[in-house]
């Protein structure tokens, strides 16, 4: 075994001398990328944790500083490769912000269709792939083919499948047509018929529940102090959603509801994101009903960033996503700060694992549906 | 014509030769029809369409499969014991093969007609647990190690219903002879009716013992990766395969035996019954058992380790204990 460079390489105490080091990842099939986490097992008991980042990194904020504003604007879609779109939303509402550009009614219904879409879509691939963690490989594939109608009719509009560019400064750069409004509808109608067959084969199955139950519970005082946000923080109890809480976009004119759950255990962020499902399936409803006509993109002339700061924050699928930029009068930013969720959602980890079953590790840790290359920018 | 069945019935080890010769090929083309109706009913089961490429419906892809694991290199991780790295996957091969000797597939269609088949059976199907204990812990492993120390456990657990559910047949019949337990039950008359709890209790069992999902811990791939078989690659990975298959078939086939009336027809009906016909009744009947274990694979997640021994502990075993205690007072009541 070679040695390992991290807190719990010398285990000094000799009544823990039958403890190993155990190192999962980055390649391991629960750690879902590129994750490397280093445990301390005692028996199939994980003593002590830690997480190990980097094999991903890309330096996105870094490239934010090196170019003009709109040069950083593709990087956007590939922090989060889950739920792409509200990246791009959060972006370039900021500039917008900065350089106080109106958005034409039209736009902003475009981007909250396609924004609640991808999080549908990145909802599936997150719930479909913890049930994997659990060992039932069906359900993701079923979840796999909704996602699939959705990532068929977002590129149409798009041009992309995962990496969105769609979003302008300004509009979107592609205006939705009939035929999507028809398949749109389509897919609605499609995803809430197979709700009842998730219902049957997975949130009322056994196994499933005894396995997430009472799992990697999160008090709500522990997800306040680390900063927790999205469906780990509404599956403890607080319905904090930034959509509703500090409003932007057309959001205020939509009637949806934020899901809570009770205990904060497992089972409960894993509810809270298949009835996020349905509430996304009303806003685009919604939006299909109320569609206004005009423009898709406002004039927009030469945007230089003016000396100051500014932030912005979106509802991504895993949480709050908040960009915060500082302006020198040039086109480049100075400083371009990106807080992601799931940097937040994995320091929770440690806390939450220590002393549990690698089975439960594996279970908590799929329910907090981290998506690495988002926590290693 | 004659002449060879007086050699087969002469000399015994002519009759020797040629089982084992049948056996090593209904063991390995066990795997290969199991492994594809596996790979096809699981593709359906997803909204997928499984192998189609070589092939009618891509019949032919597990003998391509086995081919390309026999023309893999073996290779052998540094600072591991060899020599039992090797022998591992024949450990576990041949107890599996060994089994099938006492197999009855119908009144005449067997290898050995021995007197203690059921005892001989399980002795030869629990032997597996060592050969996974040696594959984990000379692979130098620690997820290879975990998924065998697991393993380990989990066969201890599950032993002890499969055998005391069984008893309450025996108890009953009086015999651990294969021939005289299926005659027992060639009227109307199976034990799955008059004892459905040791027939339910059983077939869990049978499911953890031949580490399928739910109770697929030992190779629990997204916790331990591959679990005891990480390390393993080419056709010693194969062989894990093929007596994985080939536990699967036994444990199918004692289910059978003692509890829907092995070679029998349906209902008792007399004339749906015959050597070749007893064979087909058999078979039928095992692979709807082994079909029924598929589907639940593909529906279920996998329990948790302490849920698994919970389980057996609190549940299956005093249920068996009970079952047993019911039938040895109602036998000696009547």
């Amino acid at each position: 075994m070679g040695t390992l460079t991290t807190k719990f390489s010398t285990i000094q105490d000799p009544e823990e001398k039958h403890r190993f080091l155990l190192n999962m990842g980055p390649q391991h099939p629960c750690t879902h990328g590129v994750l490397r986490i280093v445990l301390e097992m005692d028996g199939e008991h994980a003593m002590g944790i830690d997480p190990i980042l980097g094999y991903g990194h890309r330096m996105h904020e870094k490239m934010a500083e090196c170019r003009p504003w709109s040069g950083f604007y593709p990087n956007t879609g590939r922090i989060d490769y889950g739920g792409a779109i509200a990246y791009n939303h959060g972006y370039c509402a900021l500039i917008e912000k900065m350089a106080g550009i109106e958005v034409p009614e039209r736009a902003e219904y475009i981007r909250v269709i396609t924004v609640e879409l991808n999080r549908i879509a990145s909802h599936f691939l997150g719930v479909g792939a913890y049930i994997i963690d659990l060992g039932a490989f069906t359900p993701i594939l079923y979840m796999f083919d909704d996602r699939e109608d959705i990532l068929d009719a977002l590129e149409d509009i798009t041009g992309s499948r995962l990496t969105y560019c769609h979003h302008r400064v300004g509009g979107v750069s592609k205006d939705i047509d009939d035929l999507f409004i028809k398949r749109t509808r389509a897919i609605i109608k499609n995803i809430r018929s197979r709700f009842d067959m998730y219902d049957r084969l997975v949130t009322g199955n056994i196994i499933f529940q005894k396995r997430t139950k009472d799992v990697g519970i999160i008090p709500l005082e522990m997800a306040r102090r680390y900063g927790a946000t999205g469906p780990v923080l509404r599956g403890s109890g607080l319905g904090f959603d930034i959509r509703k809480n500090e409003p932007y976009s057309v959001y205020p004119e939509f009637d949806f509801d934020i899901p809570t759950g009770e205990n904060g255990d497992a089972f409960d962020r894993y509810m809270v994101r298949m009835l996020e499902l349905e509430q996304s399936l009303r806003i685009i409803e919604q939006a299909l009903d109320k569609l206004p006509d005009g423009p898709v993109m406002a004039k927009v002339k030469r945007i230089k960033l003016q000396p100051g700061d500014c932030s912005f924050s979106v509802e991504a699928a895993r949480g709050v996503l908040t960009y915060y930029l500082v302006g020198d009068g040039s086109n480049v930013p100075y400083k371009l700060k990106i807080r992601v969720p799931s940097y937040s959602n994995l320091s929770l980890l440690e806390e939450l694992c220590k002393g549990e079953l690698l089975a439960d590790l594996v279970s908590t840790m799929g329910s907090l549906d981290l998506i690495i290359p988002e926590i290693d920018r | 014509m004659d002449f060879i069945v007086d050699i087969i019935t002469k000399y015994s080890l002519v009759r020797m030769v040629i089982s084992f010769s049948l056996i090593i090929a209904i063991v390995m083309l066990n795997a290969i029809v199991m492994g594809y109706l596996e790979r096809k009913i699981c593709a359906k089961i997803q909204r997928r369409w499984g192998p189609m490429e070589v092939g009618v419906q891509g019949w032919m892809q597990m003998f391509l499969d086995g081919v390309k694991l026999l023309a893999k290199q073996l290779i052998v991780p540094n600072e591991t014991n060899s020599f039992l790295f090797r022998i591992a996957p024949l450990l576990c091969f041949t107890p599996v093969a060994m089994a099938f000797a006492v197999i009855p597939f119908s009144e005449s269609l067997y290898a050995i007609d021995l007197n203690i088949g059921l005892i001989y059976l399980l002795a030869m199907g629990s032997l597996n647990v060592f050969a996974i204990l040696i594959a984990g812990w000379s692979s130098n492993n620690k997820y290879s190690l975990f998924g065998a120390l697991r393993s380990v456990a989990q066969n201890v657990a599950y032993e002890i219903p499969i055998l005391l559910s069984l008893l309450s047949i025996v108890l009953v019949t009086t015999s651990f002879n294969f021939k005289e337990i299926v005659e027992y039950q060639s009227g109307l008359l199976s034990f799955w009716m008059c004892q459905p709890v040791a027939f339910i209790i059983f077939l869990i069992a049978g499911c953890a013992e031949t580490n399928r999902v739910p109770f697929d811990l030992p190779e629990a791939e997204s916790e331990l990766t591959a679990g005891y078989f990480t390390e393993y690659g080419g056709f010693s990975f194969g062989l894990f395969a093929i007596s994985e298959y080939g536990n699967l078939f036994i444990m199918s086939s004692i289910a059978t035996i003692m509890f829907l009336g092995g070679w029998n027809g349906p209902f008792g009906l007399d004339f749906y019954s015959g050597p070749i016909l007893g064979a087909f009744w058999f078979l039928l009947k095992v692979f709807i058992l082994m079909l029924i274990m598929i589907w639940v694979r593909w529906t279920y997640p996998r329990v948790r380790f302490d849920q698994l021994m919970n389980l057996s502990w609190k549940y299956l075993i005093p249920f068996s204990l009970v079952n047993l205690l019911i039938t040895a007072v109602i036998v000696k009541i009547i």
